[in-house]
C-alpha cells in the first residue's frame, strides 16, 4: 500500500447521520471476489430503487460530483458490521478520504489499512463543508487540515493511524520484526497459564 | 505499590508483547474465530504465500451463509442449491483443510453461530484476547475476555502472526444498579444505554458492565449485553468473571479441567477492576427504571419503551436530528405520535448471536405456549446444540404449534446472507442486533426487541407490552 501526505480532489456531500456499513455495501454483494471491483456496490441500496433503477438526485450521482475522491458526511459514519468490504467499495469507487464528525471504530481501522483517511471534524465544520459540496478540497495529512477555497479546517486522526497512512505501512511486515519476541511471549504464557490453551479434544 | 487497574488493563498487560513509542501495542491473540466471510483474509494470506501461524488457536465456524432449511445429517456444502453460497461454505472448508485448523462445519453437530459456539464449547474463557472478523465478537466479553471484531486485513494479520496491533482504548464503566422488573431482559438494558448515549456513545471504548443488575444476569444475559456493545460504538464490552461464569464453564469440552481448571480459577479470581481503578467515563443506570424496549427507526439508538409513542421530528433538538427522524420514519412507514403498540407487524424472527441461546428460546416459548401467532415467523436457534437441547425440552413443538417455523442454526434472517430475508416493505419484530435499512433484506423494516417481546408481537400481530401476558409463565 502506497503512503500519502497530500491529496487534492473533488468533494461530495452525503448529508446523513449513521451511514452504517450495511448501507456502504449490502451484505448480498460480499461473496464477490475483490478482483471484480467493489465500486459498483457502493451505497447500492440508497442509490437504487427496488427495481435497480437509479434514484434521482442522489448526491454521488450528481454530474457535478463525477470523479469525487473525498466524501463528507455526518456523525457515526461506518458504524455496524466489521465488513472491510465497505472500505473496498469506497476505495474502488475512487475515494481517498471520508470527512465526518465521528466514525465506527472498526470501519476507521479498516479504512487506514486500505489507505483511506477517516478525518474527524466538528459537527459545525462538517455542516460548513457539506454546504460547500460538491467542491474542490485539499487534504494535508502532515498538518491535519482540510482546505476549501480560503477556508482551512483542522481535522483529527489518531497519531498512530496518521503515521501509518503517511508511510503506507503494512502491519504484517512490521510484525515480522518482532517474531522472536512473539515466540518468547508464547512460550512464557504457555508455561505460566497452560489453561489458556484449548484442552485437547478428539475430532 | 502498583497503580490500581481495571479489568481491561489487567488483560491488556497480560497480552502486551511489544509497546511501540507511538502508542500502538502488539497483543497476543488467544483465540481466533473465522467464518465464511473471512475469504478476503485467506486470499490475502495466499497472495503473500503465508500460512496460519497457530492453527491450534484458530477455529472455523460455518454460520453467515449456511442454509437453515433442508439440512440433514450428511449435508455437505456441495448440496447447497445457490452456487455463490455453496462456494462460500466450501471455501471455508478448503481453507480449514489446507491450514489445518478445526472447523465446526455444516455437518458438525456443534455447528452454529460463532458467538454462540465459542462459549458453548468452552473456547471462550476469562482473561483471553479473542478476535473474529465479525463486529459482534464483543459477545465473548461476557466471560471477562477482551473480545473484539476486526476487518479482513487484521484477520489476515492474526492468521499470519497470532497477534494484533491495538491502541489502548478509553475505559468506560456502565453500572446497572438495582433489580430489573419482571419482563425486562438484558436486551432492554443494552437498548436502554444505547438510546441514552447514542450509537457513538461508547465510541472506541472498552466498556465494563457492572452493578447488581449485571451480577444477577445469567451468562446468556451477559452475552446479550456484551454482544450489543458494538451497537453503542464500543470496541468491546466485558463483565468481570464470577461464580456464574465459573459454573457455566465447568465441563465445557475445550475448557480446562482438573489441575488446569484449579489454576485457571486462581488466575480468574484476579480478573476484577481494583477498587480505586479509574475509568475515563462512568455511567450509572437505575435497573428498575428500565421497561421493555423496542426500536422504531433505522439505528439501534432509535429505541423507546413500548409504552411510548413514535417521535415527532418537529420536536427534535436540531435540524439534522429532525431530518434523520423524518428519513427513518419515511423508511419505516410510521406516523409521528402514533403509539408504538399500534405498529402492526408482518412477521417475526427469533434468532442471531444476540438472542438465540437456550434461555432466549425458553423465554419466548413461555410466552407462546398455548397461544397462536397472528403472523408468520422463523425461529433459528443459535447453534445445533441449542437446537437439540430445545427439542429435548419440547420447545420446538411450542413454536410450531404457535404457527412459527423451526429451522436450523445460523446467522439466518439477522443478516440475510443465506437467503432468509424479510421481503421489501415488510415489517419484522426481531430479536437481532441491527435495525439498519435493508439489514434483513432490501426494503425490510426491522424492530429490535427481546425474545419475549417478539413472542408478544407474534401473538398479538403488533408491537405489544409483554408484561400483562406473563402471568404465571416466567
Amino acid at each position: 500500500m502506497a503512503g500519502w501526505t497530500r491529496h487534492q480532489g473533488l468533494g461530495v456531500g452525503l448529508p446523513f447521520e449513521n451511514i452504517d456499513t450495511d448501507q456502504l455495501i449490502p451484505a448480498r454483494f460480499m461473496s464477490a471476489p475483490r478482483s471484480e471491483g467493489y465500486g459498483k456496490f457502493l451505497l447500492h441500496d440508497l442509490r437504487h430503487d427496488g427495481d435497480g433503477a437509479a434514484i434521482p438526485d442522489f448526491p454521488l450521482d450528481d454530474p457535478a460530483a463525477t470523479g469525487a475522491s473525498i466524501l463528507v458526511a455526518r456523525r457515526n459514519f461506518g458504524g455496524g458490521s466489521s465488513r472491510e468490504a465497505a472500505v473496498y467499495a469506497l476505495v474502488d469507487g475512487g475515494f481517498r478520504v471520508v470527512i465526518a464528525p465521528s466514525f465506527g471504530d472498526i470501519f476507521a481501522g479498516n479504512a487506514v489499512n486500505n489507505g483511506l483517511l477517516p478525518a474527524r471534524v466538528t459537527e459545525a465544520d462538517a455542516d460548513a463543508l457539506l454546504a460547500a459540496m460538491p467542491g474542490d478540497l485539499a487534504i494535508d495529512l502532515d498538518r491535519c487540515t482540510v482546505t476549501a477555497g480560503n477556508v482551512v479546517i483542522d481535522f483529527e486522526i489518531d497519531p498512530v493511524w496518521r503515521t501509518k497512512l503517511i508511510n503506507g505501512w503494512d502491519d504484517i511486515d512490521l510484525t515480522r520484526a518482532h517474531e522472536r519476541e512473539i515466540r518468547d511471549f508464547i512460550a512464557a504464557r504457555r508455561a505460566a497459564r497452560p489453561w489458556a490453551w484449548p484442552r485437547e479434544v478428539g475430532a | 505499590m502498583s497503580a490500581p487497574l481495571t479489568l481491561f488493563d489487567k488483560i491488556w498487560q497480560a497480552h502486551e508483547i511489544h509497546a511501540r513509542e507511538d502508542g500502538a501495542s502488539l497483543l497476543f491473540v488467544d483465540r481466533h474465530f473465522v467464518h465464511e466471510g473471512s475469504h478476503h483474509a485467506f486470499r490475502k494470506l495466499a497472495e503473500r504465500g503465508q500460512g496460519v501461524a497457530q492453527p491450534d488457536l484458530t477455529f472455523g465456524v460455518a454460520d453467515h451463509y449456511v442454509p437453515t432449511r433442508g439440512r440433514g445429517k450428511d449435508h455437505a456444502a456441495t448440496t447447497i442449491a445457490d452456487p455463490a453460497i455453496a462456494r462460500m461454505v466450501s471455501t471455508l472448508e478448503e481453507n480449514a483443510g489446507k491450514h489445518g485448523f478445526r472447523l465446526f462445519g455444516l455437518d458438525d453437530p456443534r455447528q452454529g453461530i460463532v458467538h454462540v459456539v465459542g462459549p458453548e464449547q468452552g473456547l471462550t474463557l476469562p482473561g483471553l484476547v479473542i478476535n473474529c472478523g465479525d463486529s459482534h465478537t464483543s459477545t465473548h466479553g461476557a466471560f471477562g475476555a477482551f473480545g473484539f471484531g476486526i476487518g479482513a486485513t487484521e484477520v489476515a494479520h492474526v492468521l499470519a502472526t497470532q497477534t494484533i496491533w491495538q491502541k489502548k482504548p478509553a475505559r468506560m464503566r456502565i453500572r446497572f444498579e438495582g433489580k430489573l422488573a419482571p419482563g425486562v431482559a438484558a436486551k432492554d438494558m443494552a437498548l436502554a444505554w444505547i438510546a441514552r448515549l447514542g450509537t457513538d456513545g461508547g465510541r472506541g471504548a472498552a466498556i465494563e458492565y457492572a452493578g447488581s443488575a449485571v451480577r444477577a444476569l445469567s451468562m446468556e444475559g451477559r452475552m446479550t449485553l456484551c454482544n450489543l456493545s458494538i451497537e453503542g460504538g464500543a470496541r468491546c464490552g466485558m463483565v468481570a468473571p464470577d461464580a456464574t461464569t465459573f459454573a457455566y464453564l465447568e465441563d465445557r469440552p475445550f475448557a480446562p479441567q482438573g489441575t488446569a481448571r484449579e489454576q485457571a480459577l486462581a488466575d480468574w479470581a484476579e480478573l476484577v477492576s481494583d477498587p480505586d481503578a479509574t475509568f475515563e467515563r462512568e455511567v450509572v443506570i437505575d435497573a428498575q427504571d428500565i421497561a421493555p424496549i423496542v426500536t422504531w427507526g433505522t439505528s439501534p439508538e432509535d429505541a423507546l419503551p413500548i409504552t411510548e409513542s413514535v417521535p415527532d421530528p418537529a420536536r427534535a433538538g436540531s435540524a439534522s436530528e429532525a431530518e434523520r427522524i423524518r428519513a427513518a420514519l419515511d423508511y419505516m412507514d410510521l406516523r409521528p405520535g402514533m403509539k408504538l403498540s399500534e405498529i402492526a407487524v408482518d412477521q417475526v424472527f427469533i434468532g442471531s448471536c444476540t438472542n438465540a441461546r437456550i434461555e432466549d428460546l425458553r423465554a419466548a416459548a413461555a410466552v407462546l405456549a398455548g397461544r397462536r401467532a397472528q403472523v408468520p415467523g422463523l425461529v433459528s436457534p443459535g447453534s445445533s446444540l441449542v437446537k437439540a437441547q430445545a427439542e429435548a425440552e419440547g420447545l420446538d413443538r411450542i413454536f410450531t404449534e404457535a404457527g412459527l417455523e423451526w429451522v436450523a442454526a445460523g446467522c439466518s434472517m439477522c443478516v440475510g446472507m443465506n437467503g432468509d430475508i424479510v421481503a421489501p416493505g415488510k415489517r419484522c419484530a426481531s430479536t437481532t442486533n441491527r435495525n439498519f435499512r435493508g439489514r434483513q433484506g432490501p426494503g425490510a423494516r426491522t424492530h429490535l426487541m427481546s425474545p419475549i417481546m417478539v413472542a408478544a408481537a407474534a401473538v398479538t400481530g403488533h408491537l405489544a407490552d409483554v408484561r400483562p401476558m406473563l402471568a404465571g409463565r416466567l
